[in-house]
């Protein structure tokens, strides 16, 4: 079947052919038409499942946890204030082994309120054991959420999965997608079955207090699930290929870098764009190309060592900023091919808040690398600073205007 | 029922990790006592988090999942929903009990959004807040269930707000079943338990915990605290459905006359924490304060139960 929706209701689609059985959520702008479908679907008799309408993101995967507890396939569906108001959770989902998936769509956190896109809500929640998918397309969005079911569930992994996509320009524009046929849907993703579950005839208790002699062990297990969900996570999208025809890349996806020198690295629907700017360069002489992380964690150290090594440069576009330090990409890329090879690594930090960015600017600035024109430090390429961004006009402007800012 | 026939089955087992004379494990014998083995568990971050012994071994002998502070109402309605999938299925042949276990700052406190949006949304499950009046296990810090004037470790002088009711609270969320209980009457908290296991809907049963750590009385003592507490009017037995309130055990005697309310200072004077009442100079005011509010209540309550079997005399009278 054809559609052509909004990239939330076609990740809706994703949870109603995974044959989600309960799902708890709260509703936050961008992420509403998520659930605002599925609770459609489920009126209208078109899905079979439980929605719990909870008073709280913390809520949500609270209930989340207690579904996936009981053995049931669980998913949500959040975006920025709301994947931050979850974030104790988060760390208890993951450490307690449970499989679910969870769609963020990646939006700017306030102050000031800011319903647009970027990164920044995901990647300061890297770290609480979720595996982190990042679509580039609507298609991809549906594709991701059943095979993001599939890597949750896999015996080596056990480990809950956020399928991220941009706010407003996936969530909220419309676009022709094919959905698959439940039939071969149900091929690729079998019944849920989970490694544990509350089981009254062999009652266990799950995260109870841990002493020091046991708990490097329990972190350790999470860690090596998160790295055996690379090989998962290829597997996952070659199997989908395979039954239902759809493939956006593995944990990277790749375009016309066979023989380029040069590689651009973006997440989500940046790349898009970056593919733009990849045929602008090459229209003007450079042999460019680009690198789209699809999973950024578990991060994919072996494939950007193998792809990344032969370059001599290196453009990572972060839509996100590590205050303090530089783009949060770009740290983890310089230190996935440290030692392999010797790009120069360059950084645009942009598209912050939903600022447009456009290829040519991305191609311009690139193109200012390749020519010794740009440092090979985190840059602002689209910043427009001007009197009103002042954080106190008397205290700041004078010193701004002396380092040159404004 | 009586005490002698409570089911032998012991669903809390030995070797726990809680103090001695711990009112929290004395309520889970009871509690698991009266569901039976049918029951999903879930503790909500409190003393029952340490007192069911840490990894890998247990003194819960019911599945049970572990949960962070803020979320017993939340979790449950996961787990109520995920069972019900699971009785359409033809996995569960019937719904287990969903019994969600917190503490009273897991309650009163960072608790009461999860347990609000439940009982609104009516969650299938027991909610138990057993109420030791502190976070007993972060040390005895002050929470909104620490009753006026009471020590604790951030009101050293003294509690100077009076405690909410959480119990009320619920009521106004019109939920099919609350009641209150207490360790000094367990065979009317058994029976609370039971009748709660056979409705269906959200249910509140909040027991009164006498902490001898916490309160600093000796171990031996946490019956006879419990007892004084429903003696004196500090804690109040009843339990509301229908939207009428019953008071029982001691309660119901005190207010049916058959019992005298005992004054609050004796209450008072069996615990360290509330020390600084009676020493270095007995602080008249604060008790009187206390005492007041006990007998306004309880003046009320008796009033309103001779009029009533006043009013019923005369509706029952035979016609002459």
């Amino acid at each position: 079947m054809r559609l052509v929706d909004t990239g939330n209701h076609v990740a809706a689609w994703g949870a109603r052919l995974a044959r989600v059985e309960v799902v708890s959520a709260y509703p936050i702008t961008p992420q509403t038409q998520v659930i605002e479908e599925i609770s459609r679907f489920i009126d209208e008799g078109e899905m079979d499942c439980e929605y719990i309408p909870v008073e709280s993101e913390h809520s949500a995967m609270a209930a989340m946890i207690g579904s996936a507890a009981m053995g049931v396939r669980s998913f949500s569906a959040t975006s920025a204030h709301g994947l931050a108001y979850m974030h104790e959770l988060l760390h208890w989902a993951a450490g307690i082994r449970l499989p679910m998936v969870m769609v963020n769509v990646n939006r700017a956190l306030g102050p000031g309120w800011n319903i647009w896109c970027d990164h920044q809500d995901t990647l300061a929640a890297r770290d609480t054991g979720w595996i982190q998918l990042y679509c580039a397309s609507h298609q991809e969005v549906l594709d991701t959420v059943i095979q993001a079911f599939r890597i949750s569930e896999d015996l080596k992994v056990i480990l809950p999965v956020m399928v991220c996509y941009d706010a407003i320009f996936i969530s909220h524009s419309y676009m022709q997608v094919e959905v698959p046929d439940q039939d071969k849907v149900d091929r690729f993703l079998p019944p849920f079955r989970s490694l544990w579950k509350l089981d009254l005839d062999y009652p266990l208790t799950h995260g109870s207090v841990i002493y020091p002699d046991d708990y490097e062990e329990v972190r350790f297990s999470m860690f090596k699930g998160l790295d055996n969900a690379r090989k998962v996570i290829e597997r996952a999208a070659e199997e989908y290929r395979d039954i239902v025809g759809d493939f956006h890349g593995g944990m990277v996806e790749t375009y016309r870098t066979e023989d380029a020198d040069c590689a651009l690295v973006a997440m989500g629907s940046m790349a898009s764009e970056c593919k733009m700017a990849v045929e602008e360069l090459r229209d003007k002489g450079y042999r460019c190309g680009l690198v789209r992380v699809r999973s950024y964690r578990p991060f994919p150290i072996a494939e950007l060592r193998e792809l990344l090594s032969p370059m001599r440069s290196v453009m990572v576009i972060d839509r996100s900023v590590s205050f303090g330090l530089e783009g949060a990409l770009f740290s983890e890329v310089k230190a996935a091919i440290y030692g392999h090879g010797d790009a120069t690594v360059y950084n645009l930090i942009t598209g912050l808040g939903g600022r447009d960015v456009r290829y040519d600017l991305i191609a311009e600035k690139t193109a200012d690398a390749l020519e010794g024109k740009l440092a090979p430090e985190s840059s602002w390429p689209s910043l427009r600073l001007n009197e009103h961004h002042l954080v106190s006009k008397r205290g700041l402007e004078g010193y701004w205007k002396k380092e040159g800012v404004l | 029922m009586r005490l002698r026939d409570f089911p032998e089955e012991e669903l809390f087992l030995q070797g726990s990790a809680a103090c001695q004379g711990c009112p929290g494990s004395a309520a889970l014998r009871v509690a698991f006592k009266a569901l039976g083995r049918e029951t999903i568990l879930c503790v909500i971050a409190s003393c029952t988090s340490v007192l069911q012994s840490p990894f890998p071994v247990s003194a819960l002998n019911l599945p049970t999942l572990n949960m962070a502070f803020a979320t017993g109402g939340a979790t449950a309605s996961g787990l109520s929903a995920a069972a019900d999938r699971l009785v359409a299925s033809g996995a569960f042949k019937e719904k287990p009990t969903i019994l969600v276990w917190a503490g009273d700052g897991g309650t009163y406190d960072i608790g009461i959004q999860a347990l609000s949006g439940a009982a609104e949304r009516n969650t299938d499950f027991i909610y138990v807040c057993y109420n030791n009046e502190a976070y007993s296990n972060t040390g005895t810090q002050r929470s909104g269930a620490t009753p006026y004037a009471a020590w604790t470790t951030n009101t050293t002088k003294g509690k100077d707000e009076w405690r909410k009711d959480i119990a009320q609270i619920m009521v106004a969320h019109g939920v099919p079943y609350v009641a209150t209980a207490s360790l000094a009457y367990p065979t009317d908290m058994y029976r609370k338990f039971a009748k709660a296991k056979e409705i269906k809907g959200t249910r509140y049963i909040e027991i009164q915990a006498p902490c001898p750590p916490g309160w600093k009385f000796p171990s031996s003592h946490t019956i006879k605290v419990a007892r004084l507490a429903v003696q004196s009017g500090m804690w109040m037995l009843y339990e509301h459905e229908g939207g009428k309130t019953a008071y029982t055990a001691g309660t119901q005697r005190i207010i049916q006359g058959q019992s005298k309310l005992l004054p609050v200072e004796e209450y008072l004077q069996a615990q360290g924490r509330f020390r600084h009442l009676f020493s270095p100079e007995k602080d008249e005011m604060r008790i009187a304060e206390i005492q007041g509010r006990i007998s306004h209540i309880f003046d009320t309550l008796q009033f309103t139960h001779k009029m009533k079997e006043h009013i019923m005399d005369i509706e029952l009278a035979p016609p002459r």
